[in-house]
């Protein structure tokens, strides 16, 4: 096992651990806290990619602002914060089944999948590149994004604001 | 030795590299945050009240501060009732991780930065991030109301000025076409048209900064006059002195990223007789920090403390606008030219 091998692994079992923490946990802060391993593995698997753009607006938005978000709804959630909240009811051996298929369906298909070293090399400054592609040939697409996004925004303040 | 021998000698030199560079950096940051920066903020805050200031403990009290943390060194740790222990003991630790990564990508002098990313400035921001989820854990780990409160105003703050924050670093990436902080540094000086915006994100990045450091007259998560001492309320000994590391550690932290963005990092107005690069560069380098952390040490000690509601305020409604409208002006002056 080389070096690169042996750091997959680990940061693999650590965004298992953490995911596992996630959906086991009973406390809800607990829970949300769990993310920030999980997450923090994903970003090291990018780094192992050689995506260090992707890596650090993983940390950025995902560990930065989605988790401080859920906790800070969590935190003010009257009554929530204490609360030992069992994560398992009687739906369980139908999620057993659901998430067996799923893991035979991804089986197959990365079974299937010839994995060799990528064609040709890869972009030397990674920023520059997303950027360009984001507004040259997918800007359409990134445009309806930001609508979509606007739309959410002022429907949540919308709904939020209606008892004044 | 064979490919994968050499590949795995070469990854041990990389760790070994790593431990004594966090070492290094980790002795930089107690030595040079807390323990001169405190000393720092008491004498200047006497000086500008007209105190005297520690004055007892060594020649001036220059020893204050290596008392006091000795003093820490040898108290009991405590653990509040009913408090969550395992985040309680995370937390510290999480705050101070969080201000020492953040000098990974700072360039001390030509060619010393740890690790030159292409990405250096949007690390620096995804770092500095990590700080909430320490101070909100451990605000809701020490079964406190007030610690509580402190967290949840600290994280509402910090979300807020992230976004001015973010702006003043795409208006330096927008000019210099670059995100890597060693090669920002190497762009400077900015040409002459495009001072007044490279001002105004200036202006912004440091009351954004100084918010995002928790310092007055931003200091609500802390506010000792209503909140006790906010998250940290509760926290004892090293723990205590861990989130203190962590506070002067990311002040210092974020003088030394504007050391870099504005004030050209380590080139300093004339190279020093008799010395070479790298120690000409560190001298600039560390003076233009100190001249930045005395700034906001005179801030601090000059102004009240805003309300919740004014903070919020100025981030959304003043400095967000603001930004962008210089952002946009920046990014037409660039293109036109």
């Amino acid at each position: 096992m080389n070096a690169e091998a042996l750091a997959f692994y680990a940061l693999a079992a650590m965004v298992v651990v953490g995911g596992g923490l996630v959906v086991q946990s009973r406390n809800l802060v607990h829970a949300a806290v769990s993310l920030v391993p999980t997450l923090l593995g994903v970003a090291g698997l990018y780094v192992l990619l050689h995506a260090e753009f992707v890596t650090a607006i993983q940390l950025l938005i995902y560990v930065g602002a989605i988790t401080v978000l859920i906790l800070f709804v969590i935190l003010l959630t009257e009554g929530a914060t204490g609360l030992r909240v069992p994560q398992r009811n009687e739906q369980v051996p139908l999620a057993l089944v659901v998430s067996g298929a799923l893991v035979l369906l991804l089986w197959a298909v990365l079974l299937r999948v010839p994995w060799g070293p990528p064609a040709g090399t890869l972009p030397p400054y990674n920023p520059g590149a997303v950027g360009r592609s984001l507004l040259m040939p997918y800007v359409l697409a990134f445009e309806v994004t930001s609508l979509v996004i606007l739309a959410c925004l002022v429907g949540a303040i919308v709904i939020a604001r209606r008892e004044e | 030795m064979g490919v994968g021998g050499l590949l795995a000698a070469v990854w041990q030199v990389e760790i070994v590299r790593m431990v004594v560079l966090a070492a290094v950096v980790f002795t930089f940051l107690a030595v040079g945050g807390p323990l001169f920066l405190v000393l720092a903020e008491r004498k200047i805050s006497a000086w500008i009240q007209a105190r005297v200031g520690p004055k007892h403990v060594g020649p001036h009290g220059l020893l204050q501060t290596v008392a006091d943390t000795l003093k820490l060194l040898y108290k009991e740790n405590i653990l509040p009732h009913r408090a969550d222990v395992v985040l309680f003991s995370v937390a510290p630790i999480l705050v101070a991780v969080a201000a020492l990564l953040d000098w990974v990508v700072i360039p001390f002098a030509p060619g010393w930065v740890v690790r030159d990313l292409n990405v250096g400035v949007l690390y620096f921001a995804a770092v500095s991030s990590l700080t909430v989820i320490g101070i909100l854990a451990g605000g809701w780990a020490s079964n406190n109301k007030y610690s509580l409160l402190g967290a949840l105003r600290s994280a509402a703050q910090m979300v807020s000025y992230e976004l001015p924050l973010g702006f003043s670093l795409i208006l330096v990436a927008t000019i210099t076409g670059t995100l890597s902080t060693v090669r920002i540094v190497e762009a400077q000086p900015y040409p002459a048209y495009l001072y007044p915006s490279v001002v105004v994100a200036a202006v912004v990045f440091l009351i954004a900064a100084t918010a995002e450091a928790n310092r007055i007259p931003f200091d609500l998560p802390e506010a000792e006059a209503e909140l006790v001492a906010g998250y940290f309320s509760e926290y004892t000994p090293m723990r205590f002195a861990l989130f203190q590391l962590g506070e002067y550690g990311s002040l210092l932290a974020s003088s030394a990223l504007f050391t870099t963005l504005f004030l050209g990092g380590w080139k300093g107005p004339f190279q020093i007789p008799g010395v070479g690069p790298v120690v000409d560069g560190l001298v600039w380098f560390l003076l233009k920090t100190y001249a930045v952390v005395f700034f906001l040490m005179w801030v601090r000690w000059t102004y009240p403390r805003l309300r919740i509601d004014q903070l919020l305020g100025l981030s959304w409604k003043v400095l967000l606008p603001v930004s962008m409208v210089n952002l946009l002006v920046a990014g037409l002056l660039v293109v036109v030219r």
